[in-house]
């Protein structure tokens, strides 16, 4: 931490405590007043983007915790949100007339997401790097295509059809879906779900910044600078990846769960290795290992490529026609923002203040240091 | 020795072959308690390989070590490091974007219990372990002299500081053994100086320390006792005096005995 770092943070955090405490209630009221705000403004399927949105934020944290903090790089994370997905569905749904309550199910789905994290763990703890992110890719992928085909000769996914009419979080007799009365306000489910997404995106949130400032934290961080030294430092590293391994997919799994639910219809088609790919996107694009900006990331993707299907009707506004497919637009600009953001800002978009000086080195006192270095060690 | 006290580290006949190669071969000795024991040898002597065996990076193919009498064979290395045995790296390896407080901090992994859940709840235990944990850092960083550079990234630190770190680090599993793998390499007279300064110190508060080191005048100096490997056999032991009359040692640093 530098001298100008540290004076930073005294001035806004510690020197003003109040003010902090004013930017912490303006924020609670803004997120409680988004869904309105939104619905008002931009339509009710914007409320629906804005709850994906808090979904995809947990998915992220929970990718952030193997690939940003242990750097165990994994590439089928999916498929923790499939199983987490498809144990609410198979359970809270006429496809085998089970209907377990929401309060059941999550846990449940969040334990069998776990074990899917150490069933893929166990085996790819030797790999690093390029291999795991092979298996990782192939374990996600299989699960998929286990979806897919187990529909004979029992049926227990029911294939590419997936399930359908999955039960509706429940709390009580009181539905999310399609609308909730309470003390007279009806709220619609888009919003009812926001603020129950929301709740659980802050738990997450506090349960990621709790995991990385602690004993198990610093193993993670350990073993992703140095798996030798990590060793030499009593870490057992077997366990500690595991550990690894399963918290992400237990994050997946809630997230999975809620996917399951507030569609009310799931199939493979949502699991696919595209999927994996965004996610790692978000994570690596707002600033690996750092949680505000592995936020940032995922709410930046969730919501970008949905603004971009405007350029649809923006050319009918301008050229009277449309050119160009909003569609194949969209995907290429989504493009083109990625590799530029990498170029431009190859540590993320809001990286942690100590991967940010490492990654550019502006700072004339930091660059004079490491030279000083440099000379020493050349000696 | 003392009759009755049994050594703290005991090597028996223990080899170590890749492929064909033989790195190691019978090589026995025993470290006391409160000691600072040097292994010297050329070049390829198997130095840095008699380290990783001991440390549970290499499975030696023959021989045991006894730490206080009881058998390391077969322990994973971090069972080892919660054995006593820590260690240092001749090319440093400190987590390089983590702070120095955070490397020592790591060090005290195996010597902490908290888990997961007690993380996530804050609980009162973990909250108190965490507290030691940083206090404990802390007063190493002071120990080893660099307590003013606690919050700056271990890459960021001038090599002799990496160098103390790396120590404070070691010291952080509470070792009864401590392996410094070259410690001196690299550094200055100044820097040298101050290091075997610290060292003794060490030796002093009743730390056990072996040491691989190029530096002959630091090793003869600082050492208690001094083993000699050659070709992955150890060619002398004894005092640095000894040691440094012994024809055998003088034949290998020197080459053939003159006529």
């Amino acid at each position: 931490m530098t001298g100008v770092g540290r004076r930073l943070r005294a001035s806004s955090w510690q020197g003003s405590p109040r003010l902090a405490w004013a930017a912490f209630a303006a924020l609670g009221v803004l997120l409680a007043a988004l869904p309105f705000l939104v619905d008002a403004g931009m339509g009710r399927s914007w409320v629906r983007i804005l709850d994906f949105a808090l979904l995809y934020v947990m998915l992220a944290l929970g990718l952030n915790i193997v690939v940003g903090f242990a750097g165990l790089l994994d590439l089928g994370y999916v498929a923790f949100y499939a199983v987490g997905a498809y144990v609410y569905a198979l359970l809270a749904s006429p496809h085998f007339g089970i209907h377990l309550p929401f309060w059941a199910l999550l846990p449940l789905g969040a334990a069998f997401a776990c074990l899917a994290g150490v069933l893929l763990g166990a085996p790819t703890l030797r790999l690093r790097g390029d291999y795991l992110a092979i298996v990782t890719l192939g374990f996600g992928e299989i699960v998929r295509i286990f979806l897919n085909n187990l529909n004979a000769p029992i049926n227990v996914t029911n294939g590419p059809q997936g399930v359908n009419l999955i039960d509706p979080i429940r709390f009580g007799d009181t539905a999310l879906h399609p609308s909730v009365t309470l003390f007279g306000v009806t709220l619609p489910g888009t919003h009812a779900h926001y603020y129950l997404f929301l709740a659980l995106t802050l738990l997450t949130v506090f349960v990621a910044f709790r995991l990385q400032r602690s004993r198990i934290g610093r193993a993670w961080v350990a073993i992703r600078e140095d798996e030798v030294a990590a060793v030499a430092m009593g870490i057992n590293t077997r366990n500690v990846k595991l550990l690894a391994f399963a918290m992400g997919a237990t994050f997946g799994g809630v997230g999975g769960g809620l996917f399951a639910a507030f569609q009310g219809f799931v199939s493979p088609e949502s699991f696919t290795l595209l999927e994996s790919i965004m996610i790692l996107c978000m994570v690596v694009l707002g600033g690996m290992g750092h949680i505000p900006g592995v936020m940032l990331g995922a709410l930046l993707l969730t919501v970008l490529p949905e603004l971009l299907r405007y350029i649809g009707p923006l050319q009918t506004a301008v050229l009277g026609h449309v050119a160009v497919d909003p569609s194949d637009l969209r995907m290429l600009l989504f493009g083109i923002a990625l590799v530029a953001v990498m170029i431009f800002r190859p540590e993320g978009l809001w990286p942690s203040p100590q991967r940010a000086r490492e990654l550019s080195p502006d700072n004339p006192d930091e660059t004079r240091q490491e030279q000083e270095t440099l000379v020493d060690a050349s000696r | 020795m003392p009759p009755g006290e049994a050594p703290l580290l005991e090597a028996r006949a223990v080899g170590k072959r890749f492929g064909g190669l033989a790195a190691l071969a019978e090589v026995s000795l025993t470290i006391r308690r409160g000691e600072i024991y040097g292994l010297i040898g050329p070049n390829g002597a198997g130095k840095t390989t008699f380290f990783n065996c001991l440390t549970g990076l290499y499975r030696a193919t023959e021989g045991a070590f006894l730490l206080d009498g009881a058998p390391l064979t077969g322990l994973k290395p971090h069972a080892i490091v919660a054995r006593g045995i820590a260690r240092t790296f001749q090319n440093i390896r400190l987590f390089a974007n983590m702070t120095a407080l955070e490397n020592v901090m790591v060090g005290r992994h195996a010597r902490t219990r908290s888990g997961v859940l007690g993380a996530i709840l804050g609980t009162a235990a973990t909250r108190a372990e965490e507290r030691d944990t940083v206090d404990r850092a802390r007063a190493l960083l002071a120990y080893v002299g660099i307590e003013a550079r606690a919050d700056d990234l271990a890459k960021h630190l001038p090599y002799g500081d990496q160098r103390r770190l790396e120590i404070a680090r070691a010291l952080a599993t509470e070792p009864r053994l401590l392996a410094l793998d070259e410690p001196a390499a690299g550094m200055n007279a100044t820097e040298t100086a101050a290091l075997r300064g610290l060292l003794e110190r060490l030796r002093g508060d009743g730390v056990t320390l072996l040491l691989i080191e190029h530096d002959v005048a630091l090793v003869m100096g600082l050492c208690d006792r001094v083993a000699v490997l050659d070709y992955g056999r150890r060619i002398a032991e004894g005092s640095p005096a000894e040691v440094r009359a012994d024809p055998q040692v003088i034949t290998a640093y020197l080459g053939g005995a003159l006529p």
